[in-house]
Protein backbone atom coordinates (compact mmCIF):
# COMPACT_ATOMS: atom_id res chain seq x y z
CA UNK A 1 0.00 0.00 0.00
CA UNK A 2 1.77 3.45 -1.05
CA UNK A 3 0.77 5.92 1.67
CA UNK A 4 1.06 9.24 -0.09
CA UNK A 5 0.23 12.08 2.50
CA UNK A 6 1.09 15.38 2.55
CA UNK A 7 2.64 17.53 4.79
CA UNK A 8 0.27 18.59 7.53
CA UNK A 9 -1.36 21.62 7.86
CA UNK A 10 0.47 23.34 11.26
CA UNK A 11 -1.38 26.33 11.51
CA UNK A 12 0.29 27.77 14.80
CA UNK A 13 3.26 28.14 12.17
CA UNK A 14 4.05 31.29 10.01
CA UNK A 15 3.35 30.00 6.71
CA UNK A 16 7.11 31.01 5.24
CA UNK A 17 8.52 28.87 8.09
CA UNK A 18 6.30 24.96 7.25
CA UNK A 19 8.05 23.92 4.20
CA UNK A 20 9.75 20.60 3.51
CA UNK A 21 12.76 19.96 5.36
CA UNK A 22 13.10 15.99 4.91
CA UNK A 23 11.13 13.90 2.46
CA UNK A 24 11.18 10.11 2.21
CA UNK A 25 9.73 8.96 -0.82
CA UNK A 26 8.65 4.86 -1.61
CA UNK A 27 11.32 3.57 1.09
CA UNK A 28 12.18 0.60 2.05
CA UNK A 29 14.98 -0.67 4.02
CA UNK A 30 16.17 -4.23 4.54
CA UNK A 31 18.59 -5.80 7.05
CA UNK A 32 19.64 -8.49 5.20
CA UNK A 33 16.69 -10.58 3.92
CA UNK A 34 14.52 -9.04 6.71
CA UNK A 35 12.49 -6.20 5.80
CA UNK A 36 11.92 -3.34 8.24
CA UNK A 37 10.68 -0.63 6.42
CA UNK A 38 7.88 -0.81 3.83
CA UNK A 39 7.22 1.82 1.26
CA UNK A 40 7.43 5.18 3.70
CA UNK A 41 6.52 8.27 2.36
CA UNK A 42 6.17 11.20 4.31
CA UNK A 43 7.69 14.93 4.32
CA UNK A 44 8.73 16.17 7.82
CA UNK A 45 8.05 19.76 7.74
CA UNK A 46 10.68 22.47 8.72
CA UNK A 47 10.76 23.82 12.37
CA UNK A 48 8.53 22.14 14.22
CA UNK A 49 8.46 18.84 15.77
CA UNK A 50 7.53 15.42 14.59
CA UNK A 51 6.82 12.43 16.79
CA UNK A 52 6.42 8.95 15.27
CA UNK A 53 4.88 6.43 17.40
CA UNK A 54 3.99 2.77 17.17
CA UNK A 55 4.42 -0.69 19.41
CA UNK A 56 7.82 -1.80 19.94
CA UNK A 57 9.92 -3.61 16.70
CA UNK A 58 7.40 -1.40 14.30
CA UNK A 59 10.53 0.25 12.71
CA UNK A 60 10.23 4.04 14.50
CA UNK A 61 13.78 3.90 15.27
CA UNK A 62 15.34 2.82 11.63
CA UNK A 63 12.47 5.58 10.11
CA UNK A 64 14.43 8.12 12.67
CA UNK A 65 17.78 7.06 11.28
CA UNK A 66 17.11 7.23 7.80
CA UNK A 67 17.69 11.17 7.86
CA UNK A 68 20.75 11.22 8.71
CA UNK A 69 22.04 7.54 6.99
CA UNK A 70 22.89 6.05 10.54
CA UNK A 71 21.37 2.67 9.32
CA UNK A 72 24.54 2.39 7.18
CA UNK A 73 26.54 1.23 9.92
CA UNK A 74 23.91 -1.75 10.81
CA UNK A 75 25.49 -4.56 8.83
CA UNK A 76 23.24 -5.67 5.88
CA UNK A 77 21.43 -2.37 5.64
CA UNK A 78 19.80 -1.67 2.47
CA UNK A 79 17.19 1.02 0.77
CA UNK A 80 15.03 1.76 -1.67
CA UNK A 81 13.17 4.78 -2.34
CA UNK A 82 14.39 8.33 -1.86
CA UNK A 83 15.33 10.14 0.97
CA UNK A 84 15.87 14.01 0.97
CA UNK A 85 17.07 17.14 2.53
CA UNK A 86 16.11 20.32 1.46
CA UNK A 87 15.41 18.54 -1.66
CA UNK A 88 18.86 17.19 -1.79
CA UNK A 89 18.43 13.49 -2.09
CA UNK A 90 21.05 12.35 1.19
CA UNK A 91 21.85 9.11 -0.07
CA UNK A 92 23.10 9.97 -3.49
CA UNK A 93 27.19 8.84 -3.37
CA UNK A 94 28.05 12.31 -3.97
CA UNK A 95 26.86 13.08 -0.44
CA UNK A 96 29.56 13.40 2.29
CA UNK A 97 27.91 11.46 5.37
CA UNK A 98 29.89 13.16 8.09
CA UNK A 99 28.68 16.71 6.68
CA UNK A 100 25.03 15.09 6.43
CA UNK A 101 25.74 14.43 10.31
CA UNK A 102 26.46 17.53 11.28
CA UNK A 103 23.52 19.07 9.51
CA UNK A 104 21.08 16.40 10.80
CA UNK A 105 22.19 15.44 14.50
CA UNK A 106 21.07 13.34 16.61
CA UNK A 107 20.17 12.59 20.53
CA UNK A 108 20.09 9.17 21.97
CA UNK A 109 18.02 7.14 24.59
CA UNK A 110 20.45 6.84 27.18
CA UNK A 111 22.54 10.27 28.24
CA UNK A 112 25.80 9.34 26.34
CA UNK A 113 28.35 12.38 27.46
CA UNK A 114 31.79 11.62 26.98
CA UNK A 115 34.49 10.92 29.45
CA UNK A 116 35.56 14.56 29.22
CA UNK A 117 34.84 17.98 30.98
CA UNK A 118 32.08 19.70 30.56
CA UNK A 119 33.45 21.99 28.14
CA UNK A 120 35.20 19.92 26.31
CA UNK A 121 32.22 17.82 25.33
CA UNK A 122 30.21 20.39 24.17
CA UNK A 123 33.48 21.90 22.46
CA UNK A 124 34.46 18.36 21.11
CA UNK A 125 32.14 18.77 17.66
CA UNK A 126 34.10 22.11 16.91
CA UNK A 127 36.66 20.95 17.41
CA UNK A 128 36.28 18.28 15.12
CA UNK A 129 35.37 20.03 12.17
CA UNK A 130 37.98 22.38 12.63
CA UNK A 131 37.44 25.50 15.30
CA UNK A 132 40.65 25.84 17.29
CA UNK A 133 40.67 29.35 18.99
CA UNK A 134 39.67 29.06 22.44
CA UNK A 135 37.94 32.73 22.45
CA UNK A 136 35.59 30.98 19.74
CA UNK A 137 35.23 28.23 21.67
CA UNK A 138 34.05 29.60 24.33
CA UNK A 139 31.41 31.50 22.90
CA UNK A 140 30.28 28.05 21.10
CA UNK A 141 29.98 26.43 24.36
CA UNK A 142 28.41 29.53 26.13
CA UNK A 143 25.61 29.72 23.28
CA UNK A 144 25.19 25.83 23.13
CA UNK A 145 24.69 25.55 26.77
CA UNK A 146 21.89 28.12 27.01
CA UNK A 147 20.37 26.93 24.08
CA UNK A 148 20.23 23.46 25.52
CA UNK A 149 19.03 25.66 28.76
CA UNK A 150 21.90 24.04 30.94
CA UNK A 151 24.22 27.34 31.72
CA UNK A 152 22.85 28.28 34.65
CA UNK A 153 23.30 24.88 36.05
CA UNK A 154 26.96 24.11 34.86
CA UNK A 155 28.78 27.98 34.46
CA UNK A 156 30.40 27.11 37.40
CA UNK A 157 31.77 23.70 36.68
CA UNK A 158 32.30 23.29 33.19
CA UNK A 159 36.19 22.00 33.81
CA UNK A 160 34.21 19.38 35.81
CA UNK A 161 33.51 15.27 33.92
CA UNK A 162 30.43 15.14 31.95
CA UNK A 163 29.58 12.79 33.64
CA UNK A 164 29.22 14.23 37.22
CA UNK A 165 26.20 15.56 35.72
CA UNK A 166 22.69 14.40 36.91
CA UNK A 167 20.55 12.12 34.02
CA UNK A 168 18.24 15.27 33.04
CA UNK A 169 21.65 17.19 32.89
CA UNK A 170 23.60 14.89 30.98
CA UNK A 171 20.88 14.49 28.09
CA UNK A 172 21.14 18.80 28.07
CA UNK A 173 24.63 18.65 27.86
CA UNK A 174 24.17 15.93 24.78
CA UNK A 175 21.77 18.52 23.13
CA UNK A 176 23.74 21.19 23.47
CA UNK A 177 27.00 19.02 22.17
CA UNK A 178 24.50 18.25 19.08
CA UNK A 179 23.87 22.05 18.46
CA UNK A 180 27.25 22.90 19.07
CA UNK A 181 27.66 22.35 15.50
CA UNK A 182 25.14 24.19 14.12
CA UNK A 183 22.47 21.26 12.78
CA UNK A 184 19.16 21.78 10.81
CA UNK A 185 17.47 18.76 12.15
CA UNK A 186 17.81 17.20 15.86
CA UNK A 187 16.71 13.28 15.86
CA UNK A 188 15.46 12.05 19.14
CA UNK A 189 15.47 8.70 19.77
CA UNK A 190 13.64 8.24 23.29
CA UNK A 191 15.27 10.80 24.71
CA UNK A 192 13.52 10.91 28.27
CA UNK A 193 13.37 7.25 28.53
CA UNK A 194 16.52 7.46 31.26
CA UNK A 195 15.40 10.14 32.79
CA UNK A 196 12.88 10.81 35.90
CA UNK A 197 9.54 13.01 35.27
CA UNK A 198 10.88 16.11 36.38
CA UNK A 199 13.88 15.75 34.09
CA UNK A 200 11.53 14.60 31.29
CA UNK A 201 9.31 17.63 31.28
CA UNK A 202 12.81 20.15 31.35
CA UNK A 203 13.40 18.22 28.22
CA UNK A 204 10.41 18.79 26.52
CA UNK A 205 9.96 22.25 27.49
CA UNK A 206 13.49 22.61 25.69
CA UNK A 207 12.29 20.75 23.14
CA UNK A 208 9.81 23.25 22.55
CA UNK A 209 11.61 26.12 22.36
CA UNK A 210 14.39 24.69 19.98
CA UNK A 211 11.43 23.80 17.59
CA UNK A 212 11.75 27.60 16.79
CA UNK A 213 15.37 27.22 15.27
CA UNK A 214 15.65 23.26 14.24
CA UNK A 215 13.53 20.64 13.23
CA UNK A 216 12.95 17.88 15.65
CA UNK A 217 11.98 14.39 15.11
CA UNK A 218 11.33 12.54 18.10
CA UNK A 219 10.66 8.64 18.59
CA UNK A 220 8.74 7.53 21.64
CA UNK A 221 6.88 5.23 23.19
CA UNK A 222 5.44 7.49 25.96
CA UNK A 223 2.21 8.68 23.76
CA UNK A 224 1.39 11.23 26.22
CA UNK A 225 4.73 13.04 25.57
CA UNK A 226 4.28 12.63 21.78
CA UNK A 227 1.16 14.26 22.48
CA UNK A 228 2.28 17.15 24.89
CA UNK A 229 4.97 17.73 22.22
CA UNK A 230 5.25 17.62 19.18
CA UNK A 231 3.11 19.28 15.96
CA UNK A 232 2.93 16.36 13.75
CA UNK A 233 2.44 12.39 14.89
CA UNK A 234 3.57 9.34 12.46
CA UNK A 235 1.92 5.91 13.50
CA UNK A 236 3.78 2.87 12.84
CA UNK A 237 3.26 -0.39 12.70
CA UNK A 238 4.14 -3.79 11.81
CA UNK A 239 2.89 -6.21 9.36
CA UNK A 240 2.64 -9.72 9.69
CA UNK A 241 6.04 -9.91 7.77
CA UNK A 242 6.89 -7.38 10.51
CA UNK A 243 7.92 -4.76 8.30
CA UNK A 244 7.51 -1.64 9.43
CA UNK A 245 4.44 0.66 8.04
CA UNK A 246 3.52 4.31 8.36
CA UNK A 247 -0.28 3.71 8.98
CA UNK A 248 -1.52 7.48 10.07
CA UNK A 249 0.61 11.10 9.45
CA UNK A 250 -1.24 14.43 10.46
CA UNK A 251 -1.38 17.08 12.52
CA UNK A 252 -1.16 15.96 16.74
CA UNK A 253 -3.98 17.46 17.87
CA UNK A 254 -5.81 15.43 14.94
CA UNK A 255 -4.14 12.07 15.84
CA UNK A 256 -4.68 12.46 19.45
CA UNK A 257 -8.48 13.43 19.48
CA UNK A 258 -9.89 11.92 15.94
CA UNK A 259 -7.69 9.53 14.25
CA UNK A 260 -9.07 8.67 10.33
CA UNK A 261 -7.36 4.94 10.41
CA UNK A 262 -8.93 2.75 12.99
CA UNK A 263 -5.77 0.89 13.64
CA UNK A 264 -3.99 4.11 15.36
CA UNK A 265 -7.42 4.64 17.36
CA UNK A 266 -6.95 0.63 18.42
CA UNK A 267 -3.58 1.82 19.18
CA UNK A 268 -3.85 5.17 21.07
CA UNK A 269 -6.87 4.15 23.31
CA UNK A 270 -5.03 0.88 24.66
CA UNK A 271 -7.51 -1.77 22.50
CA UNK A 272 -4.30 -3.31 21.37
CA UNK A 273 -0.09 -3.15 21.59
CA UNK B 1 -6.40 -7.33 22.60
CA UNK B 2 -7.75 -5.10 24.67
CA UNK B 3 -4.77 -3.74 27.02
CA UNK B 4 -6.43 -0.72 29.25
CA UNK B 5 -9.04 -3.22 30.66
CA UNK B 6 -9.53 -1.79 34.11
CA UNK B 7 -9.79 1.98 32.33
CA UNK B 8 -11.88 0.90 29.78
CA UNK B 9 -14.28 -0.59 32.34
CA UNK B 10 -14.32 2.50 34.66
CA UNK B 11 -15.38 4.47 31.23
CA UNK B 12 -18.36 1.98 30.75
CA UNK B 13 -19.45 2.10 34.20
CA UNK B 14 -19.01 5.93 33.57
CA UNK B 15 -21.38 5.38 30.93
CA UNK B 16 -23.88 3.07 32.71
CA UNK B 17 -24.14 6.13 35.22
CA UNK B 18 -25.45 8.35 32.58
CA UNK B 19 -27.82 6.02 32.03
CA UNK B 20 -29.07 5.52 35.52
CA UNK B 21 -28.91 9.51 35.71
CA UNK B 22 -31.41 9.43 32.09
CA UNK B 23 -33.78 6.87 33.91
CA UNK B 24 -34.29 9.03 37.06
CA UNK B 25 -34.44 12.45 35.36
CA UNK B 26 -37.07 10.43 32.83
CA UNK B 27 -39.14 9.09 36.04
CA UNK B 28 -38.79 12.83 37.27
CA UNK B 29 -40.56 14.22 33.99
CA UNK B 30 -43.57 11.80 33.66
CA UNK B 31 -44.07 12.08 37.58
CA UNK B 32 -44.59 16.19 37.43
CA UNK B 33 -46.84 15.59 35.02
CA UNK B 34 -49.31 12.65 36.46
CA UNK B 35 -48.81 15.20 39.71
CA UNK B 36 -49.96 17.96 37.89
CA UNK B 37 -52.76 15.54 35.89
CA UNK B 38 -53.95 14.44 38.84
CA UNK B 39 -53.71 17.23 41.32
CA UNK B 40 -51.17 15.65 43.58
CA UNK B 41 -49.36 17.59 45.50
CA UNK B 42 -47.32 14.90 47.88
CA UNK B 43 -46.38 13.56 44.42
CA UNK B 44 -45.11 16.77 43.47
CA UNK B 45 -43.35 17.60 45.99
CA UNK B 46 -41.50 14.15 46.09
CA UNK B 47 -40.49 15.48 43.07
CA UNK B 48 -38.74 18.59 43.85
CA UNK B 49 -37.37 16.74 46.46
CA UNK B 50 -36.19 14.39 44.47
CA UNK B 51 -34.32 16.75 42.04
CA UNK B 52 -31.63 16.90 44.64
CA UNK B 53 -31.00 13.28 43.98
CA UNK B 54 -30.00 14.05 39.67
CA UNK B 55 -27.66 17.07 40.89
CA UNK B 56 -25.74 14.95 43.09
CA UNK B 57 -25.75 11.90 40.61
CA UNK B 58 -24.40 14.84 38.40
CA UNK B 59 -21.70 15.96 40.44
CA UNK B 60 -20.93 12.34 40.99
CA UNK B 61 -20.24 11.41 37.19
CA UNK B 62 -18.47 14.41 36.88
CA UNK B 63 -15.87 13.86 39.65
CA UNK B 64 -15.38 10.37 37.48
CA UNK B 65 -14.30 12.09 34.35
CA UNK B 66 -12.02 14.49 36.25
CA UNK B 67 -10.40 11.83 37.75
CA UNK B 68 -10.31 9.75 35.08
CA UNK B 69 -9.25 12.62 32.81
CA UNK B 70 -6.30 13.23 35.78
CA UNK B 71 -5.02 9.43 35.82
CA UNK B 72 -5.60 7.87 33.00
CA UNK B 73 -4.95 10.43 29.51
CA UNK B 74 -7.56 8.75 27.78
CA UNK B 75 -7.14 9.78 23.92
CA UNK B 76 -8.90 9.56 20.55
CA UNK B 77 -12.93 8.02 20.88
CA UNK B 78 -12.11 7.55 25.01
CA UNK B 79 -11.49 11.21 25.20
CA UNK B 80 -14.28 12.07 23.11
CA UNK B 81 -16.69 9.94 25.00
CA UNK B 82 -15.56 11.53 28.36
CA UNK B 83 -15.97 14.92 27.13
CA UNK B 84 -19.41 14.17 26.20
CA UNK B 85 -20.40 12.93 29.47
CA UNK B 86 -18.99 15.57 30.64
CA UNK B 87 -21.60 17.53 28.17
CA UNK B 88 -24.60 15.17 28.37
CA UNK B 89 -24.87 15.42 31.99
CA UNK B 90 -25.04 18.41 32.39
CA UNK B 91 -27.83 18.60 29.83
CA UNK B 92 -29.83 15.71 31.86
CA UNK B 93 -29.05 17.87 34.92
CA UNK B 94 -31.34 21.09 33.14
CA UNK B 95 -33.67 18.33 32.08
CA UNK B 96 -33.98 17.36 35.67
CA UNK B 97 -34.53 20.86 36.50
CA UNK B 98 -37.47 21.52 34.09
CA UNK B 99 -39.14 18.44 36.12
CA UNK B 100 -38.68 19.80 39.13
CA UNK B 101 -40.05 23.36 37.67
CA UNK B 102 -43.34 21.42 36.52
CA UNK B 103 -43.78 20.00 40.02
CA UNK B 104 -43.13 23.55 41.80
CA UNK B 105 -45.97 24.63 39.15
CA UNK B 106 -48.44 22.04 39.92
CA UNK B 107 -47.71 22.92 43.94
CA UNK B 108 -48.82 26.32 42.34
CA UNK B 109 -51.74 25.35 40.73
CA UNK B 110 -52.84 23.42 43.65
CA UNK B 111 -56.10 21.86 43.92
CA UNK B 112 -57.59 24.68 41.46
CA UNK B 113 -60.20 23.04 39.20
CA UNK B 114 -58.44 22.45 36.10
CA UNK B 115 -58.53 24.26 33.25
CA UNK B 116 -59.31 21.64 30.56
CA UNK B 117 -58.23 17.94 30.39
CA UNK B 118 -54.59 17.61 29.74
CA UNK B 119 -53.90 15.67 26.53
CA UNK B 120 -51.23 17.54 24.74
CA UNK B 121 -49.01 18.54 27.52
CA UNK B 122 -48.45 14.77 28.72
CA UNK B 123 -47.56 13.95 24.68
CA UNK B 124 -45.42 16.34 24.95
CA UNK B 125 -43.92 14.68 28.41
CA UNK B 126 -44.07 11.53 26.77
CA UNK B 127 -42.32 12.00 23.44
CA UNK B 128 -39.41 14.27 25.19
CA UNK B 129 -38.82 11.08 27.30
CA UNK B 130 -39.06 8.61 24.60
CA UNK B 131 -36.11 11.21 23.02
CA UNK B 132 -34.18 11.14 25.83
CA UNK B 133 -34.50 8.08 26.83
CA UNK B 134 -33.40 7.07 22.70
CA UNK B 135 -30.83 9.71 22.74
CA UNK B 136 -28.78 8.26 25.59
CA UNK B 137 -29.17 4.95 24.15
CA UNK B 138 -28.01 6.25 20.93
CA UNK B 139 -24.65 7.41 22.91
CA UNK B 140 -23.82 3.95 24.60
CA UNK B 141 -24.15 2.45 21.06
CA UNK B 142 -22.35 5.15 19.28
CA UNK B 143 -24.74 5.47 16.82
CA UNK B 144 -24.69 9.30 15.24
CA UNK B 145 -27.59 8.36 12.45
CA UNK B 146 -30.06 7.35 15.11
CA UNK B 147 -28.99 10.78 16.87
CA UNK B 148 -29.80 12.35 14.04
CA UNK B 149 -32.71 10.89 13.62
CA UNK B 150 -33.95 11.62 17.21
CA UNK B 151 -33.04 15.60 16.94
CA UNK B 152 -35.29 16.00 14.10
CA UNK B 153 -38.56 14.87 16.10
CA UNK B 154 -38.30 17.59 18.19
CA UNK B 155 -40.01 19.26 15.59
CA UNK B 156 -43.22 17.26 16.86
CA UNK B 157 -42.65 18.57 20.98
CA UNK B 158 -42.42 22.08 19.07
CA UNK B 159 -45.88 21.44 16.91
CA UNK B 160 -47.29 20.01 20.08
CA UNK B 161 -46.28 23.37 21.98
CA UNK B 162 -47.86 25.46 19.54
CA UNK B 163 -50.99 23.85 19.64
CA UNK B 164 -50.96 24.08 23.31
CA UNK B 165 -50.58 27.58 23.13
CA UNK B 166 -53.20 28.56 20.31
CA UNK B 167 -55.72 26.55 22.53
CA UNK B 168 -54.71 28.46 25.89
CA UNK B 169 -54.38 31.64 24.29
CA UNK B 170 -58.19 31.00 23.07
CA UNK B 171 -59.32 30.18 26.77
CA UNK B 172 -57.36 33.76 27.84
CA UNK B 173 -59.28 35.47 24.94
CA UNK B 174 -62.55 34.29 25.11
CA UNK B 175 -62.41 34.03 29.50
CA UNK B 176 -60.14 36.41 31.03
CA UNK B 177 -60.68 34.85 34.36
CA UNK B 178 -58.69 31.61 33.27
CA UNK B 179 -55.52 33.88 32.34
CA UNK B 180 -53.75 33.12 35.38
CA UNK B 181 -54.45 28.93 34.97
CA UNK B 182 -53.39 28.95 31.02
CA UNK B 183 -50.31 30.86 31.80
CA UNK B 184 -48.70 28.63 34.25
CA UNK B 185 -49.81 25.68 31.31
CA UNK B 186 -47.55 27.44 29.45
CA UNK B 187 -44.89 27.60 31.81
CA UNK B 188 -45.26 23.87 31.90
CA UNK B 189 -45.45 23.36 28.15
CA UNK B 190 -42.49 25.71 27.64
CA UNK B 191 -40.84 23.74 30.36
CA UNK B 192 -41.36 20.51 28.47
CA UNK B 193 -40.27 22.53 24.88
CA UNK B 194 -36.72 23.67 26.72
CA UNK B 195 -36.02 19.90 27.54
CA UNK B 196 -36.41 18.43 24.09
CA UNK B 197 -34.35 21.29 22.97
CA UNK B 198 -31.62 20.04 25.54
CA UNK B 199 -31.96 16.61 23.76
CA UNK B 200 -31.12 17.56 20.50
CA UNK B 201 -28.17 18.73 22.47
CA UNK B 202 -27.48 15.49 23.85
CA UNK B 203 -27.97 13.91 20.25
CA UNK B 204 -24.82 16.66 18.95
CA UNK B 205 -22.67 15.36 21.33
CA UNK B 206 -23.48 11.75 20.56
CA UNK B 207 -22.21 12.58 16.74
CA UNK B 208 -19.85 14.27 18.37
CA UNK B 209 -18.24 10.76 19.93
CA UNK B 210 -18.60 9.37 16.53
CA UNK B 211 -17.17 11.84 14.03
CA UNK B 212 -15.04 13.70 15.91
CA UNK B 213 -17.22 16.72 14.10
CA UNK B 214 -19.03 19.15 16.46
CA UNK B 215 -21.98 20.60 14.40
CA UNK B 216 -25.14 21.69 14.93
CA UNK B 217 -28.11 19.14 14.46
CA UNK B 218 -31.72 19.77 13.92
CA UNK B 219 -31.83 23.43 14.92
CA UNK B 220 -35.21 23.99 16.53
CA UNK B 221 -37.62 26.33 15.64
CA UNK B 222 -37.72 27.89 19.72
Amino acid sequence: MNIKLNMPDISTRPADKCVTKLKAEGVNLYYGSFQALRNITLDIPSCSITAIIGPSGCGKSSLLRLFNRMNDLIHGARLEGNVELDGTPIYSPKIDVAELRKRVGMVFQKPNPFPMSVFENVAYGPKRHGIKSRGELEEIVEKSLRHAALWDEVKDKLGQSGLALSGGQQQRLCIARVLAVEPEVILMDEPCSALDPVATLKIEDLMRSLSEDYTIIIVTHNMQQAARVSDTAAFMMMEPDRAGVLVEYGPTAQLFTNPKDKRTEDYITGRFG
Amino acid sequence: METRTTFHKRLREIQDDVLAMGSIVSKATLRSIDALKNRDLELAQQVVADDNKVNRKRFEIEEKCIEIIATQQPMASDLRIILAVLNIVSEVERIGDYAEGIAKIAIMIGDEPPLKPLIDIPRMAEKTVDMLRRSLDAFVNRDAEAAKKISTEDDMVDQLYDQVFRELLTFMAEDPKTITRATRLIWVAHNLERAADRVTNICERVVFVVTGKMEEIGASKY
